[in-house]
């Protein structure tokens, strides 16, 4: 993980929610002390719960929330710290597909005003030039051309996440945060998206930041694993070796619910109990030691920091004695 | 799962939102009534003075008081004016006075409620206890003294009613663009570097032009009974010009009430028929813009 020059490099990032002055409620803590690099070129995989902050940390990085601290570094530059008209050109490197498509798309726009819609914000080219960019844009994610003066209800839920994808691609973003893009579709179509992230990924050279709940797709897309806790990073690994040798308890009982095809192979389920915790009131120490099976006293005293346990894999567990 | 994109042969092409909502529009039997009924009203108001032969504050001596006739089709009133002249003559006043003021505070209401729901927790609040003061003063009074300070007239009239009717608009329109702020194509659109003017103009405003509509066609019937409301008061529309309101002012004499009915009817029936005509077209549009009716 400690390559050169990042391309994109997270420090300590903090998000907390906190009530209005209108309203009561407990501060969310919905991340904490969050770091991870990106190289150029790359795919890093988020899998976490529902509720762990996946969401959150890909929409900090565009700087679509504003984080309550920390250090978000494109090639060097902290983008926190960007005035407008800097963060404005810095959105162009950066972009965003979303999870659900039905949700994503204006109803009251064209596709092509849609795709449009990005280089016409950054007063990019031309009508006829934006018009090329959208089409061939349509064309990376093989929709017909046809497709620029329909309307978004026209579409099919994997036409309209291709269309999402479209848009994402049309200011020519050198980094992508990819939301769950699958998990709202049909398990075939599934597979022709993620083809198509995958390929389009390799073909532009994209850097991309994928966030999912569905392990085999984060296997088969990703480089590089981060498994994520209740606003906290458990383990950070190289796909391969995290798949082969999961070293914190949490991820352990992730990969053993992973179905197998195999019906010979069947592996010991390792089920956890209860749920997931409150981010509002978060345990103390270990945030996973509640639900733990491997959990001793020592775990509720101090947050463990991520150590380097082999090359490039890292875990927040201070126990080094848990069977693989 | 083949890896290769299938697709349905073809796309059926369907119409966008717009164009769905005025179908539906269409097919409302009331609204359609309501347009039967506004529509040629319209157009003999705007078009009266090529076609009717009497102004509306012409004198006829040779007829003063004289019931409907072959010449004055209406009738004629107390000083000899044709009532009919006077009535297109009114109306052309009444919808004038209403179509300004909606449009007036339509601007106003709909740039308060995107500002509020844009602009942050302290503009919105801000924005919001103004617009509560604005709804807690009493109309009617508040009317009363507005049009005390600003006269009789025409523009005074459209200010004073323009200025009483935004607030609820800017509280719809806030509503509305609050929850839209959240939906992930705006959030797209702000992830790609969009400012304040693309988001309220390019995505707010589309969004809002059912509330709008709705809003403006409801409003123009209230307006014109405003205007009424306050001609008959002798607060709006002062004489000898003609508006429906002050040529109602004249059934306050229990000679014309009872011996020259002509006088106070047709104004009083055009204004029934133009504002129920004009709120079933509100409530049609209403209802072709309702989201549900899209699932049919």
């Amino acid at each position: 993980m400690n390559a050169p020059d990042p391309y994109l490099s997270v420090r300590n990032l903090t998000k907390h929610f906190a009530p209005t002055a209108f309203s009561r409620g407990p501060v969310v803590k919905a991340l904490q002390d969050i770091s991870f690099n990106i190289p150029r070129g790359q795919v890093v995989g988020l899998v976490g719960e529902s509720g762990s902050g996946k969401t959150t940390i890909g929409r900090s990085v565009l700087r679509l929330i504003e984080p309550t601290s920390g250090e978000i570094r494109f090639d060097g530059k902290d983008i926190l710290t960007l005035g407008a008209g800097d963060l404005r050109r810095q959105r162009r490197n950066m972009q965003y597909i979303f999870q659900d498509p039905f949700a994503s798309l204006s109803p009251r726009m064209t596709i092509g005003q849609i795709l449009t819609e990005g280089l016409d914000i950054q007063r990019i080219g031309n009508r006829a030039e934006r018009r090329a960019r959208a089409e061939k844009a349509l064309a990376a994610v093989e929709l017909p051309v046809d497709a620029y003066d329909r309307y978004a209800h026209e579409f099919s839920g994997g036409q309209r996440q291709r269309i999402g994808i479209a848009r994402a691609l049309t200011l020519e973003p050198e980094f992508i945060v990819a939301d769950e893009p699958v998990s709202a579709l049909d398990v075939s179509i599934q597979a022709q998206v993620i083809n198509l992230l995958r390929d389009l990924q390799l073909q532009l050279g994209l850097t991309m930041l994928f966030i999912s709940h569905d392990l085999a797709v984060v296997e088969y897309i990703c480089d590089t694993v981060i498994v994520l806790y209740l606003g906290r990073i458990m383990e950070i690994a190289p796909a391969a070796s995290l798949y082969a040798r999961p070293q914190h308890p949490y991820t352990q009982a992730l990969l053993s619910a992973i179905p197998s095809p195999d019906p010979r192979k069947r592996s010991k389920r390792q089920i956890l109990k209860g749920d997931i915790p409150s981010p509002a009131n978060p345990p103390s120490g270990c945030v996973f030691r509640t639900r733990c099976p491997h959990a001793i006293e020592a775990c509720a005293g101090v947050v463990p920091g991520l150590r380097e346990t082999e090359a490039g894999h890292l875990k927040a567990c201070i126990r080094d004695d848990i069977p693989a | 799962m083949t890896g290769a994109a299938i697709e349905p042969p073809a796309i059926q092409r369907t119409k966008g939102p717009l164009r769905r909502a005025l179908d539906r529009f269409i097919e409302n039997r009331a609204a359609r009534a309501g347009l039967f009924i506004v529509i040629p009203v319209v157009i003999a108001v705007v078009t009266y003075h090529w076609w009717w032969p009497y102004a509306p504050n012409a004198i006829d001596l040779k007829a003063m008081n004289k019931g409907p006739s072959a010449t004055h089709w209406l009738g004629s009133d107390g000083v000899g004016r044709d009532v009919f002249a006077r009535l297109l003559q009114g109306g052309r006043i009444s919808l004038v006075v209403a179509v300004c003021s909606v449009a007036i505070s339509i601007v106003i209401g709909f740039l308060v409620g995107a500002i509020a729901s844009f602009g942050g927790r302290v503009v919105d609040a801000t924005a919001m206890r103004f617009v509560d003061l604005a709804m807690t003063l009493p109309p009617v009074i508040f009317l009363l003294v507005l049009a005390s300070i600003a006269g009789t007239g025409i523009a005074p009239t459209i200010l004073v009613i323009s200025l009483l009717s935004w607030p609820v608009l800017s509280r719809m329109v806030r509503a509305r663009l609050l929850e839209l702020r959240e939906r992930d194509f705006v959030v797209a659109a702000r992830g790609m570097g969009a400012g304040l003017p693309h988001l309220l103009f390019r995505h707010g405003l589309p969004n809002c032009i059912d509330i709008l509509v709705v809003y403006a066609t409801l409003q123009i019937a209230n307006a014109i009974l405003l205007e009424a409301g306050l001609s008959f008061l002798g607060l709006g529309i002062a004489p000898p010009e003609a508006s429906w309101g002050n040529m109602l002012n004249l059934a306050r004499s229990t000679v014309v009430l009872e011996q020259y009915p002509w006088q106070w009817m047709f104004p009083g029936a055009a204004l029934v028929l133009t504002v129920l005509a004009i709120n079933f077209i509100g409530d049609g549009l209403r209802d072709a813009f309702d989201p549900r009716s899209d699932l049919n």
